[in-house]
This record gives C-alpha cells, structure tokens and sequence, in this order.
C-alpha cells in the first residue's frame, strides 16, 4: 500500500459529546467575553468607519516615531496615532509607518490642506521619505459604511438560514445561525481584546467565516440528514456522533488545505491585507470547531421531528419527549 | 456504469481549453497591454507609427487579448468619492426664476399691487404681493411658468410646486422636478468630469455615478488624489467671442486683444477672435439639442437675465456677423448671427447632424460644474505599493497551491493527483472568466483567489473520502467511484449554494475592494465546482478505462 497522510483514522468513534458541557461552556464564556471586549475596549476602527486619514509612510531612514509625532506637533491635528509597520516581506531598507489622523471637527469633506501639511512636515524630518499610500474618509460616508456593513452581515444571515431552513429543517436552521452568530461574535471581540484594525475589509472577512462555517456546518447536517433516514431508530445523539466521525477526515482535511494556503498568504501577503486575511484565517479555525460542536449541539437540544407520520410530534432527543407527565 | 458520453468529454475539455486560452494573456501581461493600448490608439486617431505596428504586433491579433483589470491598490492611482450638491441648482433655478417672475408680475401691478421677494431657504423663492385679495390672479401668472415633467412616474406633474397663503405665494420646484434635475445635474457633472479627466490621457478611468447623488471617480497610473481634485476642479470655460476673422495659419498676425484659435473638428482652421468675450458660460443655464425651423439639427440653448441682456446687446448690433464659440481655447462653433437675440435664448444651427447636436449641447452644458462637487473619500495608492502587493500576492499564492497539492497527493495519492491537475485547470478558469467579463482585480481580490485555492479541494475531498467510504460496502472500485460522486452531490450543492449567497450579498452590498473579493470568491466557487464534478471526474474515469484496476487507492 502506498504511503498515506492520514490526518485522521480512517474509523473513529469519538463521542463529541463528552465533552459538551466544557465546549459550549467555553463557547459560551468566550462569547460572554467578547461582548464584553467590545464594551470595554472598543472596536478599533479604520477610517472607513471612523472617517479621518491615514498615510502611509515609507523611507529607507529608520523610523523614528517620536521624531514624527515631534513633527506632527504643531499642526494641531487632534488625535494622531503613529506606528511602525514590520513585516518579513519588507526588502532590507524599507522603513514603513502609518500616521492616522482621526478626522477634523466641522469639516465634511477631505482636506487636501492638512495632508499637504502633514507630508511637509514629514519631509522635514526625513527627506527620504515617500507616501505610497494615502486614504481619507469623510465622516459622512464612514457613517453610511457601518450601516452597509450591519446590513450585509444581517441579510447573509438570513439568507442563509432561509436556505438551511429550506433545504432541511428549523431547527438546523437556528443551530447553523447560532453557531454563525458564535463564530462572529467570537471573532470580533479578538479583533476587540488585541485591537487590531477593523474596517471594511474586515467586513468581508466576516462574512467569508459566515460562508466557511456555514460550508462546513452544512456536510455535517448533510450527513445527519442521510443517516437520519438509514437509522430510523437510532438515538439522535449517536447519530450525531457517527455523522461528525464520518465527515470528520473530510473536514480536518478542508481546514487543512484551506489553512494551509491562507497561512502562506499570511506570511507572505504583506502586511495591507493582513488583518484581513488574519481575520479569515482565525475564522476558518473557530468555524470548524463550531460546525463540530455548537451547531449540532443546538439541533440536538431543539430536537428533530423524526417520524412525519405521526401527528403527535413525539421527538427523538428532544429535551420534552422524556419529560413526565406531572 | 462509470462512463461519460464522448460529447460531454468533449465539452468539458472545450470549456477548460476556453478558459484557458482567455487566461493565457495574464501570463504576458505587459506585452498584451501594449498591444491592446496600440490597438486602441490606432483606432482613435486612425495615425500608425513604427513603435504603434512593433507594440501592436508584439501580440497576435487572432488570440484573446483580455486581460484581468488590476485595480487601484495594485496599479496605482488615485480615487475619489465626490458628492455633487444637487440642491445648489434648486436655488439657481429659483434665483434665475425671480427676475422674469417680477417683470411678468409687474406687468400686473396694477390689480395685484407692490411685489416682492421676501427670504426663504434656499431653493424656495418666496414673494408678496400688495393686494392678497387678487392672489388667484397672481398665483395663475407664476403658474404660466411652471412646465408639464415627463417622467416615467410622475407624467402631468408640473415643474413647479406653488403655495399660496394669505398675500405670500411660495414657490419651490416639485417633485418631479427636482428627480428631473437632479438627474440632469449628475449626468453634467458626469460628462464634465469625464472630458477633464480624458483630458489627462491615463488609462481607463473609471467615471460611474453612485447611489442618488454620488460620482466614482478612480484614475490608475495619477500621483495622488489631491492633483485629481485639482483636475476635475478645474472648470471648463465657455466664452462667446466676436471673430475677427478666419484662417490657416495658426502664427497669423493679429491686432492687440485679439487671439487666433483652432477649430475643434476642423484640422487647419483657425479663427481669429477678440480676446475678451461677449459672454461667459457661466451666463448659460442650459442647452438641449433640438432642431431648427428647417427641421435640421440644433442646439437650443438659454442664457441667464445678465447673459441675455449682453448677448441681446451684442446680437442686435452685430446681425450677419460670425461669433464664436469656444471652449477651452477651441473653436467649437462659429455661427453667423441671423437677427438680434434679446430673449436670452438662442438657437446655433448649421452644418450639423443629430449626434453632433447632441454632443455639443453636451459640451455646451459640460462648461462648467452645474453645482459644487464635495469630496468625501479619496485614496492615492502608489504603483510600488501595487506591485509589491502583487508580488507578494503572486509569491502567496504559488506558495499556498503548492502546499496543498503536496497535502493532497500526500493524502489521496493518485487521486490527488487528479484534484491538484483540476486545481490548476480552476486557477486558469478564474482568471479566464475574470478575463472574459473584465472584471477588475484587487488585493482583497488576491485573498479570495488564495481562499478559493485552499477550499476547491473541499468539492474532491468530499468525493474521495465518501468514494473511501464506499469501497468498504461497494461491490468493485468502479461501484465506489460511482456511488461516492452520486452520495456527496448533495453535501457539495448544499456546501456551495450557501457560500455563493455570502458571496452574492458581499458583491450587491460591499464597494471597492469587497466587491472584487466577492467576484473572485464567486468565480472561485462556480468554477471549483465544475472542477470538481467534471474534470476531476473525466481525469479518474481516463484512467480508469485505461488502467483498469481491480483495486484502487484513495
């Protein structure tokens, strides 16, 4: 037999619900500390959001950021955040900073003015230095943003929930919502807790997690589904587990790959794109936990009609159908 | 049984090869872009040169020669999201408006008594009138002003909406109107900005309106946003000048104050006009093509009270004289003055077609921004910024493939092999298709290709594992190949359909950048597919009837 990678055994027997009480505990505490996270700490929001300027600076001179924010001094700017960008892919004398300027009170539109300022004061310190890239936002339109940005994440929700509610039933639907709305909610308070820049780009990120986790949810309910139909009779906790050991070497093995290739992009990206692609990344990892063990777990606790010709919806799993009479 | 019907094989390897072929000008992508360049200024200007023929031949004609647009953040260039301020023109139009009002109610000053104009916000034009009991009368004689608007909605509205109340008459433009003008102003400020930014002569700009009020604005290969600003700040001027006289000789001598100027559409002639002119355009309130009392093409066009009281002037002293028209130091028309114009409106015809009047109506109306342009986003990219991303990208991505056909081959052996030569096939699909439909590529776009690379295995890692599954209950490797094909489909549709409608909600809401990642997630998933069904499937069923193996090995 010829050499093979097994990520996985080719027949497990894991019961994934050993340890539900510790998984969705600490699914649900990680979620109970995002929330938190963005109370507290906040978004940290680019300026697609938050309107204001950002420069990006570059020069074969060593940064010095206190030199610039010296620089910056006496033009009054208001809030102005400095920081050095490294990144493995810079060439050896490629010094890169970003200089954030939130945006200036009272005035709707851009101000070729102050940017002007900004780069004149920079030269000043560094005549090498050059600005490859520059982006302001009105605070109008990062208003409007934000907006867009809830809506899209709201419609793909629903979206999708109509459709697994279409395709199987309710109850898949809400465990598949609940473990897109985990995965996001998850993502979005680490994005809170290491304040990493959350901007439009995020967005998108966000929304592929949605399509990732709700992929891998769905060949999980697929399986379910299948197996709900060959075992009439078997436990829906069991075939639960038998569902995710059967597809589970087909997930480790899509993560793997996937991962695989954002990793590279990662490393090797640069470092416009690397919130973004960190985002998906962190995404696809907490995607697969969740398709693993919150979704099912939901379904499971909701219960599954099993046998349609019975009035009586007397459900298999259901947390009522053991429940006595008093 | 594991068989496909040759047709099919046939078309399967037709659309790759197609995708491919449209892919193919990525790999030579200035060489293509010389010689699309070449192509297209040769049409233009109908002018050949030997650098034109050697860029324009430095590709072969007969194959495909699009190409995937890089965007702003991977060529560089400038972007800019201007807001025009449409309620400026409302309060043109009612400035504009009160003069004529007062004369035409004047003429009545004797049954409505003293008029007024008394403040009001702007784009309302508020009067009084002396005699509140004769208010019908004067409410009929603004409403001789008000036009019928054609929309496709709102057929019989008037233009304009009157309040009467007491002695006061309220007047601001309706509805209709304002959608009517509204329109109009952001298809002006369109084609201005347009002709400025043609000016420059960079490639393909993008000039797209936004939402109600909003203009796109994206300039590859400029400096900086801030020179971008300052271009389409620029407004174009429209003078009307007396000729002196016309010309070959762009050097002729002229007298003081007096300059020569070439004809726009004419190569060789030159007029000589005085340098100040008659009027500006920033008199001119509008202008529509139309046709004149022969039935032949023209262009209406309408001054305001300042402007006609100066033209009416001119006109009547002039009759049978040429004046011209020009526009940023072009002649662009120069008619012969057939009787004095006091209306303030007038009418140039001449040799003209349909498309000519048009295009000058246009221009006319292009001579300046009909209201102020507010900028609210603007982002400069540096074209070393874009082509560090790209090599990065690129550097990412080979990296990424190559990782995950080492796993899958590692993992599926042989039918790996398969899935990573279907892989491939996909990456060549995507870039035909964005290619084909020219679709733009952005740096988030790169992230959705890598994306798409690690997750168009998932359709043949599906496929395989249930095929692993079905070799332990099937009867012979064929059952198992065919059974696991038919047993995932469902998992793979399910899996597909609900990441294409993420990636459908991310190109209808999203903009810029998001829009391009959901083009190429979108194209990712469609053609990962189709990979994954098809030529995944064609590639084991090959070898398969070729091998004929009693086991196989997933």
């Amino acid at each position: 037999m010829a050499f093979r990678l097994k990520l996985v055994p080719d027949n497990t027997n894991i019961d994934f619900f050993r340890w539900q009480v510790l998984t969705f505990g600490l699914s649900s505490v990680a979620a109970v500390l995002s929330v938190v996270a963005l109370f507290v700490f906040g978004l940290n929001f680019g300026i697609d959001f938050k309107g204001g300027t950002t420069i990006r600076t570059e020069s074969t001179q060593a940064v010095d950021v206190g030199e610039y924010r010296q620089a910056l001094q006496p033009l009054d700017l208001g809030d102005v955040a400095i920081t050095q960008v490294y990144d493995p892919t810079f060439r050896e004398d490629q010094h890169v900073a970003q200089v954030r300027v939130s945006a200036q009170e009272g005035t709707e539109a851009v101000t070729p003015e102050t940017i002007s300022a900004i780069e004149a004061a920079l030269q000043e310190v560094d005549p090498s230095i050059t600005f490859p890239q520059i982006e302001s936002v009105g605070p109008k339109v990062s208003g409007e943003l934000i907006q867009t940005a809830i809506y899209a994440v709201l419609a793909s929700l629903a979206a999708i929930s109509v459709y697994i509610w279409l395709r199987f039933e309710w109850q898949f639907a809400v465990g598949a919502i609940v473990s897109l709305l985990h995965d996001v909610l998850i993502t979005m308070g680490v994005f809170a807790a290491f304040q990493i820049k959350f901007d439009l780009t995020t967005i998108a990120a966000l929304l592929t997690i949605v399509g990732y986790s709700i992929n891998d949810t769905v060949v999980v309910f697929d399986r379910l589904r299948e197996n709900l139909m060959k075992y009439k009779k078997r436990p829906l906790r069991d075939l639960m587990n038998l569902s995710v050991n059967e597809t589970l070497s087909r997930t480790v093995m899509t993560s793997g790959t996937t991962l695989v290739a954002l990793i590279a992009l990662l490393i090797l990206g640069g470092d416009v794109i690397r919130g973004f692609v960190f985002a998906i990344t962190f995404g696809i990892l907490i995607g697969t936990y969740s398709s693993v063990y919150i979704a099912k777990n939901v379904v499971l606790w909701l219960g599954v009609k099993r046998d349609w010709s019975k009035k009586d919806p007397e459900q298999d799993g259901s947390p009522f159908s053991n429940a006595e009479a008093p | 049984m594991l068989q496909i019907d040759r047709w099919k094989r046939i078309l399967i390897i037709g659309i790759c090869l197609l995708g491919l072929a449209y892919a193919m000008p990525n790999l030579f992508y200035n060489r293509v872009e010389a010689h699309n360049d070449a192509v297209a200024t040769i049409e233009k200007t109908g002018v050949t040169t030997p650098e034109l023929v050697q860029a324009r031949d430095g590709w072969p004609g007969w194959l495909p020669s699009g190409l995937v647009n890089l965007g702003l953040d991977l060529r560089g260039g400038a972007h800019l999201l201007g807001e025009v301020q449409v309620d400026q023109v409302y309060k043109a139009r009612m400035d504009s408006l009160w003069p004529e009002l007062r004369r035409a109610l004047a003429d009545e000053r004797a049954t409505i008594g003293a008029v007024r104009r008394v403040p009001a916000p702007d784009g309302v034009l508020k009067i009084e009138i002396g005699q509140p009991d004769q208010l019908a009368r004067a409410v009929e004689i603004v409403r001789g002003f008000s036009e019928p608007v054609t929309t496709l909605t709102g057929a019989g509205q008037s233009s304009l909406a009157i309040d009467a109340q007491g002695n006061a008459i309220t007047i601001r433009l309706s509805d209709a109107e304002k959608a009517v003008t509204d329109d109009r102003t952001i298809q002006q400020s369109l084609e201005i900005i347009r002709r400025r930014v043609d000016e420059v002569g960079t490639r393909e700009p993008t000039i797209m309106r936004q939402g109600t009020d909003r203009i796109l604005i994206q300039v590859p290969g400029i400096g900086s946003a801030a020179e971008l600003k300052a271009l389409i700040g620029t407004t174009a001027k429209l003078t009307f000048n007396p000729v002196v006289g016309t010309g070959a000789d762009p050097d002729a001598r002229v007298g003081i104050g007096q300059v020569v100027l070439p004809a726009a559409d004419q190569e060789g002639v030159y007029y000589t006009v005085e340098e100040t002119p008659v009027v500006t355009g920033e008199e001119l309130t509008d202008a529509l093509p139309s046709t004149d009392q022969n039935g032949m093409p023209s262009v209406d066009f309408r001054f305001n009270p300042t402007g006609a009281r100066k033209f009416g002037a001119y006109t009547s002293a002039n009759v049978g004289q040429p004046f011209a028209i020009v526009l940023d130091d072009q002649v662009i028309s120069a008619p012969v003055i057939r009787q004095a114009i006091t209306t303030g409106s007038g009418q140039i015809s001449g040799s003209m077609d349909y498309e000519e009047a048009n295009r000058l109506a246009v221009l006319l109306r292009a001579g300046a921004l009909p209201a102020e342009l507010t900028f609210l986003e603007e982002r400069t990219v540096g074209p070393e910024l874009g082509q560090d991303s790209i090599d990065a990208g690129r550097i990412a991505s080979a990296v990424g493939f190559v990782a995950v056909i080492v796993l899958m081959i590692l993992s599926y052996g042989l039918f790996g092999l398969f899935a990573s030569v279907a892989l491939a096939v996909n990456m060549g699909l995507i870039f035909g298709v964005l290619s084909m439909i020219g679709a733009t590529l952005t740096l988030p776009g790169i992230a959705g290709i890598v994306l798409t690379i690690g997750m168009a295995v998932d359709a043949n890692v599906l496929v395989f594992e249930r095929i692993r599954e079905e070799k332990k209950t099937a009867r012979g490797p064929a059952r198992a190949i065919e059974q696991g094909y038919e047993r995932a489909m469902s998992a793979i549709i399910d899996a597909n359909i609900t990441t294409l409608i993420v990636a459908a909600i991310l190109f209808v809401l999203g903009s810029g950048p998001v829009k391009g990642f959901a083009v190429t997630l979108t194209i990712g998933i469609v053609t990962s597919v189709f990979t994954a069904l098809f030529v995944t499937r064609l590639l084991t069923i090959a070898w398969f009837e070729r091998a004929r193996p009693r086991q196989i090995e997933v």
